[in-house]
């Protein structure tokens, strides 16, 4: 066997083993160190390259940019349990009520405002399923159309900054969080405005689809009601300026703003007395397990990618999307297709971990700006949390959404539960959304604002010397066009 | 047999205790970083021992918690394949794959970075940036890591012989912890994979 027939192999075996369905992490790794050892019996690899990974684990646990994983589910945890998101909703909820389609406007407009405070999905999600749809069911909504609504709007989390999903593509693009913030900014209040408008459409198609709320249902009105809002919108605000108010006025970092919104969300909690020991392990322990799986996915695709790379797959991966007809454009196309395809079995660590690293040169050859790129394979990725039937934002609305006819409390109306088929049903238009969203920013690629010149500023190069963050704006410039992105 | 799911539940109890007491560092991770940032600010004050304790006990804590986090079965797989199958397919699937994939890796990272951490600990290899940390901790957390991941992994193993021999028994994976296990802890979450057998070893 010749060195060209190794990568395509390695490939393919991987895929093979992705799907028997052992955990991900240890699936990469064993698929590298089986083909390490190929290699090295076959004299095409030395059994020096296998010494080289002490040095790169390592290098993932000095990673600063990675912290922000565990802050910032940290957060998210907590401040589920603060008690804010279920008073948002009720507030905004009376306050957009008397619109037709109100109730599901203050949904995305809290989603978008929790998306802006946390950078996970379920947060969200789990409190609006708990809180919006009951009402939204009393009132007649369509259920497809509830549950579509309350989906999307909670993964907005993953487009909005801060975001986890921005924060691990920056750093495996091999740029600043910052950055990425700021790019991904007018994308995100553009697909809140997607989903605003599909909902106008869609309530003056349907009007009956979405009902406002009856006078009865509304029990603040006037100033009372203007001023109980105003009250509400305080503690989200705090934790926007905590996370991302101290990132860009250059007083915390991208990752020490996920820890002080982790704070911030823990005073919250404790003020409304929503925190006791008990949500506070429960938070640590949960925690500490998804920093673990998704960390060991990341270690199991450097051992991978090491062995990948010294067969010269990354050569092969460029050689075949360089090939393509179309260029910038129809690699572009293939790698959205791509994407949204495997986001169908692959959740977005995987698919971060294991194909950004190998996209990325690539496009960085091709031209393409990477913060760019990032902020659409994002908005592209986003979709893979509202994939029927594997999307997760599915799986925790489908936890919280009533599974049996129940009586409505209030009413006294007997009410229909929400099928999963519902739930699939109302989610497509809102993938829908997310596709015209990729075609915007392909069309108009202006929309991601790309600030040239900060590039480099702060990435994660900063692989054996952490530099504290003042000096960073005295750091050296690195120049890395046509470079692999460090892992 | 008997004797031998002795030990795989030690080892349970070994990882749950770790697990638990390991997560504890998130808490603490948090506090010192918002504190740093404050501090620097704020006071002007910064130390790089400071900013590199954070990532060591993140380290420890991803490290660390590795074996528990097998144990409780959140590490996330692909299975539009294997969720179809029986949970005796799983079992097997499980024992496959401790054997070829999880003990390999684990068997090949102890032996590499075992020397990397001896050449640090000797050495006293000191961090390169002023007033860093001493060097040796960190690395040590590979080999400690890796070795607990090893462990559970023959725990569990065990476990799933156990179960086809019908002398274990395991709980039913929920497709929340195969998704994400981002929210686990969500008030709706099911309990976690195997933890009706938890309780009574933990």
């Amino acid at each position: 066997m010749s060195l060209d027939l190794m990568p395509p192999l390695m490939f393919a075996v991987l895929t093979f083993l992705l799907l028997f369905g052992y955990p991900v992490a240890f699936a990469l790794a064993a698929n590298g160190l089986l083909f390490g050892v190929i290699g090295i019996q076959m004299g095409l690899l030395t059994a020096d390259l296998l010494n080289a990974l002490p040095q790169r684990i390592f290098g993932i646990m000095q990673n600063e940019t990675l912290l922000a994983i565990p802050f910032f589910t940290f957060m998210g945890l907590i401040m589920e349990r603060s008690g804010m998101a279920e008073e948002l909703l009720d507030i905004i909820g009376q306050l957009f009520g008397p619109l037709r389609g109100g109730l599901a406007y203050a949904v995305i407009f809290v989603g978008a405002l929790l998306a802006a405070t946390t950078g996970v999905v379920a947060a969200s999600v789990i409190s609006m399923g708990l809180i919006s749809l009951p009402i939204m069911l009393r009132y007649g909504y369509d259920r497809r159309i509830a549950s579509g609504v309350i989906a999307a709007s909670g993964t907005l989390a993953q487009i909005i900054p801060p975001s986890l999903v921005l924060i691990v593509l920056a750093d495996q693009l091999g740029r600043s969080v910052g950055d990425m913030y700021t790019g991904a900014l007018v994308p995100g209040l553009i697909l809140t405005s997607l989903y605003v408008a599909y909902v106008l459409v869609m309530s003056m198609l349907y009007p009956h689809a979405l009902p406002a709320l009856p006078l009865a249902a509304r029990t603040l009105r006037g100033t009372a009601l203007l001023r109980k809002a105003l009250v509400s919108l305080i503690p989200p605000l705090v934790l926007i300026f905590l996370v991302l108010g101290t990132i860009f006025l250059g007083i915390a970092t991208p990752t020490e703003g996920g820890a002080m919104g982790a704070v911030g969300a823990l005073l919250l909690a404790l003020i409304n007395k929503q925190l006791n020991l008990e949500v506070l392990k429960q938070a640590m322990q949960a925690t500490a397990k998804l920093s673990s799986f998704v960390l060991f996915i990341l270690i199991g695709s450097t051992i991978f990618s090491l062995v990948f790379r010294s067969v010269n797959g990354d050569l092969w991966v460029e050689n075949l999307l360089t090939s393509l007809p179309g260029g910038q454009l129809g690699f572009l196309i293939v790698v959205n297709l791509l994407m949204f395809v495997l986001a169908f079995f692959l959740d977005f660590f995987e698919l971060a971990f294991i194909l950004v690293p190998l996209l990325a040169p690539v496009a960085d050859k091709l031209g393409i700006d990477l913060i760019w790129f990032g902020v659409l394979l994002a908005v592209n990725m986003q979709t893979s949390f509202m994939h029927p039937p594997f999307g997760f934002a599915l799986f925790y609305l489908r936890s919280v959404a009533p599974k049996e006819d129940y009586n409505d409390k209030i009413t006294g109306k007997r009410i229909g539960k929400i099928t999963t088929s519902h739930i699939y049903w109302g989610a497509l238009p809102f993938i829908a959304v997310q596709l015209i969203m990729v075609a915007i920013i392909i069309v108009f690629p202006g929309v991601v604002s790309v600030e040239k010149h900060k590039k480099f500023e702060d990435a994660p190069l900063r692989i054996e010397v952490p530099i504290p963050e003042e000096e960073s704006s005295s750091a050296p410039q690195f120049h890395l066009e046509g470079v692999a992105p460090p892992q | 047999m008997r004797a031998i799911l002795q030990l795989a539940h030690w080892i349970d109890a070994l990882n749950e205790r770790v697990g638990r007491s390991v997560s504890w560092l998130v808490l603490v991770t948090v506090v010192l970083s918002a504190g740093n940032a404050v501090s620097r600010k704020g006071f002007n004050l910064s130390s790089n021992a400071l900013l590199e304790i954070q990532w060591y006990l993140f380290a420890a804590v991803f490290l660390l918690c590795a074996g528990y986090t097998l144990k409780r079965n959140e590490h996330v797989r692909v299975d539009v394949v294997s969720g179809r199958l029986s949970q005796r397919a799983h079992a097997w699937i499980d024992i496959i794959g401790g054997m070829l994939f999880l003990l390999p890796m684990c068997l090949v990272v102890i032996y590499f970075s075992w020397p990397y951490f001896v050449n640090s600990f000797v050495s006293q290899e000191w961090s390169s940036n002023p007033q860093g940390l001493i060097v040796w901790p960190a690395k040590a957390l590979i080999p400690a890591g890796f070795v607990l991941l090893l462990l559970q992994g023959i725990a569990e193993t065990i476990k799933r012989i156990g179960f086809l021999r019908g002398v274990e028994a395991l709980g039913t994976p929920s497709p929340e912890s195969t998704a994400q296990g981002m929210l686990l802890t969500a008030p709706c979450t099911k309990p976690a994979p195997g933890a009706l057998h938890d309780e009574k070893n933990a």
